[in-house]
C-alpha cells in the first residue's frame, strides 16, 4: 500500500514539473512577480516527493517484501534503524533522496530569492526542472524503488553489515545536500548568464549556497572516511578510490569557486571563470554519480550495475553539459579584459589558489578515468592508485602551503608584505621543528621535512592570524587554520603510523623490541541479528601503559557475512587500533595492530574546516 | 612572542611522544603497490583475502631469494597484467597518464602569467 | 575568429569524452588477467600430498603430454561441482591429471576424496598458497592445461561442460 502510494506520487510529482516549466514559460514575460502557480506547482512537487520518500520508508519500516527495493535490501531480524537507513542505502533510494533534495532546494531557493530579478528566478527554476524532470524519469524508467514482485517472499535478503553503521546511516543524507545543493548554484548560473545577471549582486546572492553545498559535502566526506577508518579494517582514512575521487573533485571545484567568488563580488572581476567553475561543480557531481552508478569503475564500494542505468545517465550528462556550452557560449559576452592585475595583491593569491585546486582537481580527474580510456582505445587494463596520487600531489602541496600562508594578508588591487622580518622568522622556527622531529628519519628526509616545514608555517601564521585578527575574518581564519592543522596531521600520521601484522592463536603472545600483544582470550555473544566472536588482547609496550583491546568477528545472519569490526583505543597524541581476522582452515588468527598518531586530529581539524562554512553563512544571514 | 613560546613548547611535548617507523618496510611498501584481484578495491597490504596473504609469504620469499622491488614487480606483472600495480610504470601505455596533470599545471601557470603581464603593455 | 574555435573544441572534446564513456560501458570492470598467452610453466619445487618428498617440477611436467594442473580444495564449493568432469578426464589416456591441493588440511582433503573419488595421477600441496601464485593463479578452483611445458589453456573458475568439451577436442 505504501509502495502503491509512494509510486503514484512520483507520477505527480513529474506531472507537476512539467507542469512548472509550463507556467514558468507562460510567467516568462508577463509582469514582474512570479505567478502564484509556479510556486504551488513547485511546492505540490516537493510535497508529493516527501510523500514517495515516506511510503518507501514505511515499506522498509513493515518490511514489505512485495516491495522489491525492501526485499533486496531488507530483513525483519534487522535494528528499526538500520530499517530506516536502509531506504537510501540502495541505489534507486538513494536517487529518491536526491530527488527529495533536488526538489527541496529549488523550492528554498524561490522562497529566499524574493529580491532578485524575477528573470532570472524563472530560468533558475527552469533549468533545475530540468534537472528534476531528468531525475524523475530515471527514477521511474530505470531504478523504480516500488516494483513489485510476485509471489511475495517471506523474508528478505537483508542489507549488506558493513553498511549498518550510524556513521554510514547519515552519510549519504548529507553528502546528497552537498552534491544536489551545487545542482542550484549550476542552474543559478546558467540563469543568470542566460539573463545577463552575472554581477557583484549575483555573486553576493549565490554564495549563500554555496557556503552550504560545501559545507555539507565536506562533512559528507568526513562521515565517509570515518567510517571507512574504523569499518574497513585497515586503519586508513583516505585510499583514493574511485567513489572518494568523485566526491573529492567536487569539493575541490566548489572550494575553488568559494574563493573565486570573492572577486567577483568585490571586484566584479573573473566573471567567465565563475561561470565555468559553477558549471563544473554540478557537472562534477553528475559524473561521479554516472561513474558509481553505471559500474563503468572497479571499486570497493560499488551499487549494483545495470548498463542501462548507465546508459540514462550518462546521455542525461552530457545534454547537460552541451547545453551549459551553449548558454555559456552564446549568451555569455567576455569580460572587460583591461583590468590590472598586480603579482601581490588578493586577486592574484585567489588565482594562485585556483590554480593549485584546478591541479589537484586535474590530477585526480585524470587518474580517475584515465583506465577506462586506455581500455577502450587500447584493451590495456591498468590501476591508478595511492602511490600515483601522492607523487604528483604532494610535491605541489609545498608551494600551496606557502602561497596559502601569504595570500590571505594581501588586500586588494595592490598590497605590501608587512612584517617581513615576523614572517622569516615563523620559517626558521617551522624548519628547526620539522628538522627536531625528523632527525631520526631515514629514506624521504628531505621532501618530508620541507613538506613538513611548510605546514609547520601556515599552521604558526593561520594560529596568530587567528588569535590577533578581528572577528571580522573569522571564517576565512577558521578555515585556513583547520586546513593547516589537516595538512599537518595528515603528515605526521603518515610518517609516524607504525603497524604489526601477526598470526597469534589464543594464549600467544607476539613480542618486539618495544611492544608485546597478548591474545588471552575468546568470547562469543549473540546479538539480534549476528554472533560475534569477541577476543581479549593485552598490549603492553615501553612508552605506555598497557591496554586491553578487544577486536570483534561478526558473523550475520541476514545475509551470511563474516565482518571484522575493529578496537579503537582512541587519545589526543594517538589512535590505537587492532582487528582480527580468521584464516581459512587455521586455528590462529591474523591480527593487524596499528599505532597512528594525532588521528583525531584529522576529525577534528575537518570539522573545524566546515564549522567555518557555516559560520561564513551564518553571518552572512546576520548581515542582511 | 609569548604565542610563539607556547606553541613551540606544546609542539615538542607533543612530538616526544611519536614513535619512528620500523624500517623492514620495504615489504611493506611493496605489497602496498599490488592491487588485490580478490577484493579488486583493495591494495594486497591491506587486504586479508587468502590470495593477498599468500601474495605478502610470496613476496617475502622473493625478497629473502635476493630479488629487488622492481624484480618482483616485473615477476608479477608477467603473471597477473600491468593491472596488479597500483603505480603505474611511465610506458607508452602512460604518458597522457602523467603528462597531462602537469601540462594542466604549466597552462594555468601560463595564464595567471598573462594575466600579470597585460598591465605592463 | 576566437570565439568560433572555442566552442567548435569544446564540443569535439566533450563528443569524444561522451564516446569513451560510451564504449566504456560496455567493458566488464572486474579484471580477469589475460587468459590467452601462451607462458612457461614455473620451474618449482612441492611437497607431495601427504608425503614429507619433495619432487621437482621436471619430473613431473615431462614433454610431448597433455597435463591438467588443477588447483583445488575440499572446502571449496565449486571444486565438488567441477569434480565430475576431472573424473572423466581421468579416464582419458593422453592426459594426465596433476592436482594442488591449496592451503587445505591433510584430514578434510582425504576426506573429500573418499567421498568423491581420486582423479589425479599425483597431488602436490601448497599450504601456504605461494605455489598457486607461481602459477598466476589467484583462487580455486583454477585449472591449467599443459602442454610441452608451456600452459595453452586456462580456466578460471570451475571447468563446465563447454571447457570440457573443448578439453576433449584438443586431446583428439
Amino acid at each position: 500500500m505504501a509502495s502503491l502510494i509512494g509510486y503514484y506520487s512520483l507520477i505527480i510529482g513529474l506531472f507537476c514539473s512539467l507542469l512548472t516549466i509550463f507556467y514558468s514559460i507562460k510567467n516568462f514575460n508577463d509582469n514582474n512577480v512570479i505567478k502564484k502557480e509556479v510556486l504551488f506547482f513547485t511546492f505540490l512537487q516537493f510535497f508529493f516527493v516527501i510523500i514517495s520518500f515516506l511510503g518507501l520508508i514505511v515499506s522498509f519500516i513493515i518490511s514489505d517484501f512485495s516491495n522489491e527495493t525492501v526485499f533486496n535490501h531488507s530483513h525483519t531480524t534487522k535494528p528499526l534503524f538500520y530499517k530506516i537507513s536502509g531506504t537510501w542505502g540502495n541505489h534507486e533510494g538513494s536517487l529518491l533522496l536526491w530527488l527529495l533534495v533536488l526538489t527541496l532546494f529549488i523550492f528554498l531557493f524561490l522562497l529566499k530569492s524574493n529580491n532578485q530579478p524575477k528573470k532570472y528566478r524563472i530560468l533558475t527554476l527552469a533549468f533545475q526542472q530540468i534537472i528534476i524532470t531528468g531525475f524523475f524519469i530515471f527514477l521511474i524508467k530505470t531504478s523504480s524503488p516500488f516494483n513489485y514482485i510476485f509471489p511475495i517472499p517471506s523474508e528478505g535478503l537483508g542489507l549488506n553489515p558493513i553498511l549498518q553503521d550510524p556513521a554510514l546511516a547519515i552519510h549519504p543524507p548529507i553528502l546528497y545536500l552537498g552534491y544536489v545543493g551545487s545542482s542550484i548554484i549550476f542552474s543559478s548560473a546558467l540563469a543568470a548568464t542566460a539573463s545577463g545577471y552575472i554581477s557583484k549582486d549575483w555573486a553576493k546572492h549565490i554564495k549563500g549556497w554555496v557556503l552550504i553545498s560545501w559545507f555539507f559535502l565536506t562533512l559528507g566526506i568526513l562521515l565517509g572516511s570515518i567510517w571507512a577508518y574504523y569499518e574497513l579494517g585497515w586503519g586508513g582514512f583516505w585510499f583514493w578510490d574511485p567513489v572518494e575521487n568523485v566526491s573529492l573533485m567536487p569539493w575541490l571545484a566548489l572550494t575553488t569557486l568559494l574563493h573565486c567568488i570573492l572577486a567577483l563580488e568585490k571586484r566584479s572581476i573573473l566573471t567567465s571563470w565563475v561561470i565555468i567553475l559553477s558549471i563544473a561543480t554540478f557537472t562534477l557531481s553528475m559524473c561521479g554519480t554516472f561513474l558509481v552508478r553505471s559500474g563503468i569503475l572497479n571499486s570497493v564500494h560499488t551499487f549494483a550495475n545495470d548498463p542501462d542505468r548507465g546508459l540514462f545517465i550518462l546521455i542525461f550528462l552530457f545534454s547537460l553539459i552541451f547545453l551549459s556550452l551553449f548558454i555559456f557560449f552564446y549568451f555569455h559576452k567576455n569580460e572587460n579584459k583591461n583590468f590590472k592585475f598586480f603579482l601581490l595583491s588578493k586577486e592574484t593569491s585567489i588565482l594562485v589558489n585556483n590554480w593549485f585546486m584546478m591541479y589537484f582537481l586535474s590530477v585526480i580527474l585524470v587518474g580517475t578515468i584515465y583506465p577506462i580510456f586506455l581500455e577502450v582505445i587500447s584493451s590495456e587494463k591498468i590501476s591508478v592508485g595511492p602511490p600515483f596520487y601522492t607523487k604528483l600531489i604532494v610535491p605541489f602541496l609545498i608551494p600551496f602551503l606557502f602561497a596559502m600562508a601569504i595570500g590571505p594578508k594581501l588586500k586588494w588591487i595592490k598590497s605590501e608584505v608587512q612584517n617581513k622580518i615576523n614572517l622569516i622568522i615563523f620559517l626558521v622556527i617551522s624548519f628547526l621543528i620539522s628538522f627536531l622531529i625528523l632527525k631520526n628519519l631515514n629514506d624521504n628526509f628531505l621532501l618530508n621535512s620541507i613538506l613538513l616545514t611548510s605546514a609547520f608555517y601556515l599552521f604558526f601564521i593561520t594560529t596568530k592570524d587567528f588569535m590577533i585578527k578581528k572577528i571580522q575574518n573569522f571564517s576565512q581564519n577558521l578555515a585556513h587554520f583547520g586546513f593547516s592543522l589537516l595538512i599537518l596531521s595528515i603528515l605526521l600520521n603518515n610518517i609516524f603510523s607504525t603497524e604489526v601484522i601477526t598470526n597469534l592463536k589464543i594464549g600467544e603472545t607476539f613480542k618486539s623490541k618495544n611492544l608485546s600483544i597478548n591474545f588471552q582470550s575468546i568470547d562469543q555473544k549473540d546479538e539480534q541479528n549476528f554472533k560475534s566472536l569477541i577476543g581479549k588482547f593485552e598490549i603492553n609496550s615501553s612508552k605506555d601503559e598497557s591496554i586491553i583491546l578487544k577486536p570483534e568477528l561478526r558473523i550475520y545472519n541476514q545475509p551470511n557475512i563474516i565482518t571484522s569490526e575493529a578496537d579503537i583505543k582512541i587519545s589526543l597524541l594517538k589512535d590505537r587500533f587492532i582487528t582480527m581476522n580468521s584464516v581459512q582452515n587455521q586455528n590462529y588468527f591474523n591480527i593487524r595492530y596499528q599505532v597512528k598518531p594525532l588521528m583525531i586530529w584529522i576529525w577534528i581539524s575537518v570539522l573545524l574546516i566546515s564549522f567555518a562554512g557555516i559560520s561564513s553563512f551564518i553571518r552572512k544571514i546576520y548581515e542582511n | 612572542m609569548k604565542f610563539l613560546k607556547y606553541t613551540i613548547f606544546i609542539i615538542f611535548s607533543l612530538n616526544i611522544n611519536l614513535s619512528l617507523a620500523q624500517n623492514d618496510d620495504i615489504k611493506s611498501e611493496i605489497t602496498k603497490n599490488l592491487r588485490c584481484l580478490i577484493c579488486q578495491g583493495q591494495s594486497v597490504h591491506d587486504s586479508d583475502s587468502e590470495f593477498a596473504n599468500s601474495l605478502k609469504l610470496l613476496v617475502d620469499k622473493k625478497l629473502t631469494e635476493g630479488l629487488n622491488e622492481k624484480q618482483i614487480y616485473n615477476y608479477l606483472t608477467e603473471k597477473y597484467g600491468e593491472w596488479i600495480l597500483y603505480d603505474p610504470e611511465f610506458n607508452e601505455n602512460t604518458y597522457f597518464l602523467w603528462i597531462l596533470p602537469i601540462l594542466m599545471f604549466l597552462i594555468g601557470g601560463a595564464i595567471i602569467l598573462r594575466l600579470l603581464i597585460i598591465k605592463k603593455s | 575568429m576566437k570565439t568560433k574555435i572555442l566552442p567548435f573544441i569544446f564540443i569535439s572534446f566533450f563528443s569524444f569524452v561522451f564516446l569513451i564513456f560510451y564504449k566504456g560501458l560496455k567493458n566488464p570492470n572486474i579484471y580477469t588477467p589475460n587468459l590467452n598467452v601462451e607462458k612457461n610453466i614455473p620451474i618449482f619445487k612441492a611437497q607431495i600430498f601427504q608425503k614429507e618428498k619433495l619432487i621437482s617440477s621436471e619430473k613431473i611436467f615431462k614433454q610431448d603430454k597433455f597435463y591438467l594442473f588443477n588447483i583445488w580444495a575440499s572446502w571449496c564449493i565449486p571444486c565438488r561441482e567441477e569434480h565430475i568432469f576431472l573424473t572423466q578426464l581421468s579416464k582419458q589416456e593422453k592426459i594426465n591429471i596433476v592436482g594442488l591441493n591449496y592451503k587445505d588440511k591433510d584430514e578434510n582433503a582425504k576426506k573429500f576424496l573418499s567421498e568423491l573419488g581420486n582423479p589425479y595421477d599425483i597431488i602436490l600441496s601448497d599450504k601456504n598458497g605461494t605455489l598457486a601464485i607461481e602459477w598466476g593463479a589467484y583462487g580455486v578452483p583454477e585449472s591449467f592445461l599443459v602442454y610441452d611445458n608451456k600452459i595453452v589453456k586456462k580456466i578460471i573458475g570451475p571447468i563446465n561442460e563447454k571447457s570440457f568439451l573443448e578439453f576433449i577436442n584438443l586431446l583428439k
